[in-house]
């Protein structure tokens, strides 16, 4: 069975809710603890949302140096997939493997709603179970989630196909382009806003269409 | 400044009899007073004296409702008393949901802090309420907010309601805690007194239940989490007195807000901390600290123990230099909680807090004897029997007598104000009544909370209770729902907290789930006004005994008086909550229409002609008089057999309780929450108006499958449950059509439900 880690800092919120995700999926998912440099022979990591360490600074700007994100950083180097949502995407935004930072939501309240998204590449490692440009059904819930970068670097996302989600019905949070999500270049590392994890089980979600994300990931590791 | 130079000992109290203390400015009235001089046989050293002054405070003390709470325990019977594992005096009572699971839920106020300082004192209020629910071993599994302000367009109000929408979410959502339910009520007896009620609902296996005591000569009590600060000294004005200068930190100190400051993040470590804490079975009791701080949990701990307590006052870890003994014990420093622990565990015990980068320190020892002993430094400055602290504090028996303008308003009833009669004009009464702040979506606060939160929240606002699964093997979960109107309990406060209670109970059933138990929590006025107390009196006899024909006891509550603004009281506020009971909860039962096509619409229940105290008198005409509705438990309790037999056996594809607003209101939502449009035909010769608007109670709309249409209609007919078919639901018109009334566009109905808060607010 994949083993697929899933990290808690102090703080982390929706480490149960990622953990059951990967459960759902047919994977182990295996505890990681923020202290230990240690990713217990796992395959792939998720970064689960929350607020680390409070985020009274930065969102995520303390997370980075935990020991375990030195061990993540150096996996992804080599090709292991990672994905973080929500906290998770501005922690790996702060550890520099994804580009671009999240702020303020334009509106300045927090909003927790059922969001539409556009998969808009269906080839990374966490979106291949997807349709090209299908759209899904799953939670939003953030303050700090508007999307922003220098605009060479929001051209080269574009570009190059590394806007993984869109928001599609509206933009909830005012971020750049409607991004919703991105990835690394390779596609093993992706971030994204809203909450898949929350979108497994029609019956304490709005939908079952987040399980694609993790479906997708165990796709990868069987075939690499 | 060597704050030992200083300090008022017991042996200094001793030979200064004569001393003059501030009792006075700490709340005490003379004869309490002299009542601890008389425990003590010498005057109360400072530290004594700000202990007693908060613990004998209405807020602590329950001094003024005391003779009328023991009433819900009296009239509960042991059959009702047969699920309860722990109830009143607890720190919230746990009920036994089967499946081998405990549940324990509560609600408290934080209303006067959260008018001071909207944002500080809302996020405080939900985080004292969850520690309530963590000190009973449990791990607290979601919150509900009910909230009542001024009139929505009220200057004020804006700037309250932001700072507690804002507050309930910012600490709620840093804690992980889903938000799956509450109250939004806006009336202009709350202007200058909004309601922060904050509800949690913990889980735990049966076995891991604990109660606050401190058992066993040779433990060590242990303070754990946040440090302790200047903040939150609040009654105790005579420590902020004006003396104090400067920087906290610095020699003199400045005066800092009465109300608290939260910090989520350490409480959210601070639950799991606790959590691992009973899962390796070291805790031999637990205390969170809210009002009152150590005083109350130092006294309470030991007063509900077998012993006495000493304490080392002087190793409490502080976050501000040169705090006297009374300050330490008076602050409200927020997220901290006192443990029970035996000398063999303490290292286990500070291995896991030091995981959880807690600060944990053993400041005191259960002693044999009956004294909590507190000293600093070496020197006694509390030396008290701590039951007289905690437990025997004053009993008032206030005066009581029904306010002079009783008759007057009863007699003022609705019949004369005009009422439309046109189809037009009640169309336009739809849309306008829709659109009112008090039946207007909610969504623009909801939307404000995270609901999704450790997945398992199968129902959330604007659903008729929220419903959290519990047991993600079996299923089993449990629905709460809180309610009240005031309108109606000033009307007739014994009626109106019955109608409370069959609201909540009926918002439950609704659901799905079988009602098991109720909290409340009282807010009214000032208890020094005998016609508040007559309100209060009415209310607590009119829920216990409404309680006992339902057969589901209150395991808990809260009072929150002296809300008022001079002499006028906010309209009394009874908030009833009901938590009820699902062996699954995929057999829930949505709010919305449309799950199934071509479901016939029944109404269950009987519509009869009130309006006295309803949404329509108050919207319209801004009247407050008449009778509230009739309430009929024994039908509420059938309505709600009606409801989870359907739920049990699929023949419900949504239902929708009808309260505020009537069956107009409750159509207009199933619609719009299930994006789904619906024909609603009134039964023929019937005054459209009253059967829109009226508010009679013991009624709900259901939605029924064709196919179980008869089985349904059958059991009701079998069971002397009224039933009426008004009506179908139909995906493809995307409209509601009241038959001889009006059509409406769904798109029309949104803009005007949803677009209230928003304009009001953005």
């Amino acid at each position: 069975m994949s083993k697929i880690g899933v990290i808690t800092f102090p703080g982390t919120l929706d480490d149960v809710d990622a953990a059951r995700a990967v459960t759902y999926a047919g994977a182990e998912a295996v505890s990681l603890w923020h202290a230990d440099a240690d990713l217990r022979g796992v395959e792939a990591v998720v970064v689960p949302g929350g607020f680390s360490y409070g985020d009274y600074l930065r969102c995520g700007a303390i997370a980075r140096f935990a020991p375990v994100m030195t061990e993540v950083v150096a996996a992804a180097a080599k090709g292991m997939p990672v994905l973080g949502i929500c906290n998770g995407f501005q922690i790996l935004c702060e550890a520099g493997l994804l580009p671009g930072v999240l702020i303020r939501n334009q509106g300045l309240h927090f909003v927790c709603r059922d969001q539409w998204l556009r998969v808009e590449n269906a080839s990374s490692a966490w979106t291949s179970r997807y349709e090209q440009g299908a759209e899904i059904l799953v939670p939003l819930k953030s303050g700090e989630g508007c999307y922003v970068a220098e605009k060479s670097t929001v051209d080269e996302l574009e570009g190059e196909g590394r806007v993984v989600f869109r928001y599609v019905g509206g933009n909830p949070n005012g971020s750049t382009n409607d991004i919703a999500g991105v990835s690394s270049a390779n596609g093993r590392v992706v971030g994204l806003m809203p909450h898949p994890e929350h979108a497994i089980d029609a019956l304490t979600g709005p939908s079952d269409d987040g399980l694609g994300l993790i479906l997708s990931v165990l796709d990868s590791l069987v075939a690499a | 400044m060597t704050t030992t130079e200083l300090i008022d000992t017991v042996g200094h109290a001793e030979s200064t009899p004569e001393q003059a203390q501030p009792y006075r400015e700490l709340g005490l009235k003379d004869d309490e007073y002299q009542r601890i001089r008389d425990i003590l046989g010498r005057r109360p050293t400072a530290a004594e004296l700000a202990m007693y002054s908060v613990m004998w405070s209405e807020h602590c003390s329950y001094k003024s409702s005391k003779v009328h709470l023991r009433y819900f325990g009296e009239s509960t019977t042991e059959e009702m008393r047969a699920k309860m594992l722990a109830g009143i005096g607890e720190n919230a009572g746990v009920v036994d949901i089967g499946d081998g699971w405990a549940v324990t839920f509560k609600v408290e106020s934080h209303n006067h802090p959260s008018y001071i300082e909207p944002y500080q004192g809302a996020a405080t209020g939900v985080g004292g309420i969850v520690r309530d629910i963590m000190a009973m071993g449990a791990r607290p599994v979601a919150v509900l907010d009910p909230l009542r302000f001024g009139p929505a367009d009220a200057p004020d109000t804006r700037r309250v309601l932001h700072g507690v929408v804002a507050g309930v979410g910012g600490y709620g959502n840093c804690l992980g805690l889903p938000n799956i339910g509450g109250e939004l009520v806006f009336d202009p007896s709350y202007a200058g007194n909004p309601l922060l009620n904050a509800a949690c609902i913990g889980a735990m296996r049966v076995e891991d239940l604990h109660l606050a005591h401190a058992s066993g000569t040779g433990n060590k009590v242990i303070l754990f989490g946040a440090r302790t600060g200047l903040d939150g000294i609040g009654g105790v004005s005579v420590l902020a007195s004006d003396t104090f200068s400067g920087d906290e930190s610095g020699s003199g100190r400045k005066k800092l807000p009465s109300v608290q400051v939260g910090d989520p993040f350490t409480e959210k470590v601070l639950i799991e901390c606790c959590l691992e804490l009973y899962r390796e079975g070291i805790v031999v009791g637990i205390q969170d600290l809210g009002g009152a701080g150590l005083s109350c949990a130092t006294s309470e701990l030991a007063s509900a123990g077998d012993g006495g307590m000493h304490v080392w006052l002087d190793r409490v870890p502080l976050r501000a230099t040169g705090m006297s003994p009374a300050e330490v014990l008076s602050s409200e420093s927020q997220e901290r909680m006192m443990a029970v622990v035996t000398p063999a565990n303490v290292d286990a015990f500070m291995r896991i807090c030091a995981k959880w980068d807690v600060i944990a320190t053993e400041i005191g020892e259960v002693t044999d004897g009956d004294r909590l002993v507190i000293t600093w430094h070496d020197q006694v400055v509390v030396d008290v029997p701590p039951r007289t602290v905690a437990h025997e504090g004053p009993v008032y028996h206030r005066p009581i007598e029904r306010p002079a303008d009783q008759d007057a308003l009863r007699a003022n009833g609705p019949e004369s104000l005009a009422r439309p009669s046109t189809p037009d004009e009640l169309r336009e009464l739809v849309l306008r009544m829709v659109s009112s702040p008090n039946l207007a979506s909610k969504r623009w606060v909801t939307e404000q909370y995270d609901r999704y939160v450790r997945g398992n929240s199968v129902l959330a606002q604007p659903a008729d209770s929220g419903m959290i699964r519990i047991d993600e093997r079996t299923g089993r979960g449990v629905a709460m729902s809180t309610d009240c109107n005031g309108r109606f309990c000033r009307l007739d406060p014994y009626t109106g907290a019955q109608l409370a209670l069959a609201e909540a109970y009926r918002n439950v059933a609704t659901t799905g789930a079988t009602p098991l138990a109720v909290t409340n929590c009282m807010n009214f006025g000032s208890p020094e006004d005998p016609a508040v107390m007559w309100q209060f009196e009415q209310a607590v006899k009119g829920l216990a005994d409404g309680c006992r024909e339902l057969g589901i006891p209150v395991t808990g509550g809260n009072v929150s008086f002296y809300n008022q603004t001079g002499s006028t009281a906010i309209l009394p506020t009874p908030v009833v909550g009901v938590l009820g009971v699902i062996d699954d909860v995929t057999r829930r039962i949505p709010t919305g229409i449309g799950a199934e096509a071509g479901d016939t619409l029944l109404l269950l229940g009987d519509t009869h002609e009130e309006f006295g105290g309803s949404e329509w008198a108050h919207v319209v005409h801004g009247h407050l008089g008449g009778l509230p509705p009739k309430v009929d438990l024994d039908r509420e309790r059938l309505l709600a057999e009606v409801l989870v037999a359907g739920s049990r056996d699929g023949m419900i594809s949504a239902a929708h309780d009808l309260s505020d607003g009537g069956l107009a209101q409750a159509v207009v939502e199933s619609c719009l929450i299930g994006e789904t449009g619906a024909r609603v035909f009134l039964p023929e010769g019937s005054d459209p108006f009253v059967q829109l608007f009226s508010e009679s109670a013991g009624r709900v709309l259901v939605a029924v499958p064709r196919s179980e249409e008869l089985r349904f209609t059958e059991m009701c007919t079998a069971r002397g449950l009224p039933w009426a078919r008004i009506g179908v639901v139909d995906p493809e018109a995307g409209s509601l059509e009241i038959q001889d009334v009006a059509t409406f566009g769904l798109d029309e109905l949104r803009e005007a439900w949803e677009g209230t808060l928003p304009a009001l607010f953005d």
